[in-house]
């Protein structure tokens, strides 16, 4: 059943204004006024939101509200409006990007408070939430992608907010072409089953349409087309291949970090797989693809994360790692599960960063972890609630990332895929070494500050700390809307979100004390190494990484894989780019082709120009030379 | 003794003839004014021959407005040439070549 639901335009109406406000008027209007507008229309729209959420929960299962707000692209006998539709996924979403994101907005008052672009910031991070809003509210694949599209280019201008560095444009710059890559394939996924539908009549991209008639895709089409879509999501959310940018894009500032490349954006691709859950359900080969990817990603970025110096390089890898889990969740089938984590992974991963923000903030802007320890008496509050996140991301019970994290292993386990099970559990010892490895390089130990910056420490203000207090407090609730089956209310988010994205069916049936048992193992048995190494015998990790120096020096340099991608990828392009391109096409043959145009007029008209040598005599013979010409010419003409 | 139309005509085609070789050919502009003045009697004479031939007077007619814009013509170009003279102190055509390239 669905139900007209207007007020849902509010919610992208809300950022679009806070957008062209702080944009055309933000400096005008000054500081305080963009601090009001800029998170106070987040806030409005998560109002929205809630009400959407509450109208939604009203109806029965499996409803949705939507609303045509125009009419968009009828071409022949295709169709596709911007419409929007809340069924439960999108609910979820919505819920997660306003409310994450009001937050994030808080916190950006207090962290912008030294920098002049403020008014830009709040604009691009207002068109951010428009966006992404678009990409989640969307009821047809055409308008997401017009999301989709919004998101990455708002990465860009975000990542290279600080554009005066270099470095930060290049960072920008390298998210926006991976990305690209990316957004080829979903374009091509679009292709593939506008064309194959179309074979059989249906003109149509939305959501409701293709799962109605999904049925009627050949077994290979719906295969090309959920790995083409799949790869539009490795782009979105930095899954081998393309993961590369995600690390680099930790150039722009944190709370960006916090709310795009952790929170929200990164996600987009779990939550396309999840809403085209019906393709992936014809298309196992793809499925697994997807599984294998997502665990593949988990572990290695996990173990790239074990040696980063850079407290955001650390958080980074370990966002790619978690979004490794999520694709683990939704390729073994358990939609519900990947979603689960997403919205626990956007309460702790923001808080992570931005408790990393508050750690960089107080630091005057190092990173380097080398360069902090002992904080702890310094930040107390920021202490407290990192501790909680990454408690949280470390899966003990009973903080939200245990349940979700445990959602997705057991789905593992129980569809059938051993291996992968195996990755994902060995990345949960992983991710609490590198987690606690952080924690107690930058809170506890003594200290490495630099001195000029010692007396400088100091607690973020309230606009900063309040977010981090929320955050901490949905990072310690927020699993137990998806408690295991038969413990208390059980799996609520799970049968929420059922109508949307179908349920986890399993094929094995391993006990939930042991699968719980192991991770849970594992991840305490990461705590205790992260502690021996780091504040029981902090010679440890130099000794290790002396004697194993090159498997060392492999992860710090992030398995070479950059360089691979520079050597074989870009090199190439640039050197095409520069002689082929460059230099034969353009200097060559396109200027050749202008120039010589130029100079074939040049010269004609150099050499033209001596007839006329002002001499009236020579004017007069051509004048008669001409006259005797018509005159033999008549003459002729008389003649014959 | 009545000379016949086609001697007429080849007298005008000659007297044109010289008119035309005195233009291209001297470089007095003095002169070349004056070859100009024997083409427009060169074609007078035509004017009136063919005239007399057809018996028509339309020919005779035009021989006058030829005369009276050959006069104004007379009077505009030897000004001009009087002021060309006064400025370049030459009557060269040769040396009269300022509108050129």
């Amino acid at each position: 059943m669905t139900a007209q639901f207007p007020a849902l335009g509010l919610i992208l109406l809300f950022p679009a204004l806070g957008f062209l406000f702080n944009i055309f008027l933000g400096n005008r209007s000054g500081r305080s006024a963009v601090n009001i507008v800029g998170p106070g229309v987040i806030f409005a729209a998560f109002v929205t939101a809630v009400l959407a959420f509450f109208r939604l929960h009203a109806l029965p299962s499996g409803s949705a509200l939507t609303v045509t707000l125009w009419p968009w692209i009828h071409a022949g006998r295709f169709q596709a409006d911007i419409a929007l539709q809340v069924d439960a996924l999108s609910a979820l979403m919505i819920l997660i990007v306003t409310g994450v994101g009001a937050l994030i907005h808080v916190y950006s008052v207090g962290y912008m408070a030294h920098d002049e672009d403020f008014a830009r910031y709040f604009a691009y991070l207002n068109l951010f939430e428009l966006s992404m809003l678009i990409l989640v509210l969307a009821n047809n694949l055409l308008l997401m992608f017009m999301g989709w599209e919004g998101v990455g280019l708002c990465s860009y201008l975000l990542i290279s907010f600080w554009y005066t560095d270099t470095k930060n444009a290049y960072a920008g710059r390298k998210a926006f072409v991976v990305n690209r890559i990316g957004d080829a394939g979903f374009l091509l996924g679009m292709f593939t089953i506008v064309s194959a539908l179309g074979a059989h009549g249906i003109w149509s991209l939305d959501f409701s349409v293709l799962r109605e008639n999904v049925g009627q895709l050949a077994p290979a089409t719906a295969t090309i087309a959920a790995v083409l879509l799949f790869v539009g999501a490795t782009g979105k959310s930095a899954q081998i291949p393309l993961y590369v940018w995600l690390p680099d894009a930790m150039a722009g500032p944190t709370p960006v970090s916090a709310l795009i490349h952790a929170a929200t954006m990164v996600t987009a691709g779990v939550y396309m797989v999840a809403r085209m859950h019906f393709l992936y359900m014809l298309a196992p080969t793809a499925m697994e693809l997807v599984a294998t990817i997502g665990a593949l990603t988990a572990i290695y970025a996990a173990s790239i994360a074990l040696v980063q110096p850079d407290i955001k390089k650390v958080l980074a890898y370990s966002t790619i790692s978690q979004l490794g889990y999520m694709f683990l969740g939704v390729g073994v089938g358990a939609f519900s599960a990947g979603l689960f984590h997403v919205m626990t992974h956007a309460f702790f991963k923001a808080l992570l960063f931005l408790c990393a923000g508050s750690v960089i903030h107080s630091l005057g802007g190092e990173q380097d972890m080398n360069k902090m320890g002992d904080l702890r008496k310094h930040l107390p509050i920021t202490y407290a609630t990192m501790l909680i996140a990454t408690l949280a991301i470390s899966a003990l019970p009973p903080f939200a990332g245990f349940f979700s994290k445990d959602q997705i292993l057991e789905a593992a386990y129980n569809s059938g895929h051993t291996k992968l099970w195996i990755l994902g559990i060995i990345t949960a010892a992983m991710t609490s070494f590198y987690m606690f490895r952080l924690i107690f390089m930058t809170f506890h130990g003594y200290s490495r500050v630099e001195a000029d910056k010692l007396e400088h420490i100091h607690e973020s203000p309230p606009t900063m700390t309040i977010p981090l207090l929320i955050l901490a407090g949905l990072a310690i609730v927020g699993g137990f809307v998806g408690l295991p089956d038969g413990v208390l209310w059980g799996d609520k988010i799970g049968a929420f979100l059922a109508p949307s994205v179908g349920e986890f069916v399993p094929v094995l049936h391993g006990s939930y004390a042991m699968l719980t048992g192991v991770s849970l193992g594992l991840a305490i048995l990461g705590i205790v190494l992260a502690w021996y190494f780091y504040l029981k015998a902090p010679g440890m990790p130099y000794l290790i990484a002396y004697q194993a120096q090159s498997a060392y020096e492999l992860l710090l340099n992030k398995y070479y894989v950059d360089d691979l991608y520079n050597t074989l990828v870009t090199r190439p392009l640039f050197w095409i780019s520069t002689f082929v391109l460059g230099r034969v096409i353009d200097s060559f043959m396109i200027d050749g082709l202008v120039n010589g145009a130029g100079l074939t007029v040049e010269t004609g008209g150099r050499m033209s120009r001596r007839i006329e040598t002002g001499n009236v005599q020579q004017y007069a013979f051509v004048y008669v030379l001409g006259v005797l010409a018509i005159v033999a010419y008549y003459l002729y003409l008389v003649t014959h | 003794m009545i000379v016949s139309y086609s001697w007429l005509m080849g007298l005008s085609a000659a007297i044109f003839t010289i008119g035309v070789a005195g233009v291209l050919l001297r470089r007095n502009i003095l002169v070349m004014f004056m070859s100009i003045e024997l083409m427009l009697n060169a074609v007078n004479l035509a004017f009136v021959t063919l005239a007399r031939r057809m018996g028509s007077m339309d020919g005779q007619v035009i021989v006058f407005f030829v005369m009276t814009v050959a006069a104004a013509e007379a009077a505009v170009g030897l000004a001009i040439i009087i002021s060309i003279f006064r400025t370049r102190e030459t009557v060269n055509a040769d040396e009269l070549n300022l509108m050129k390239w």
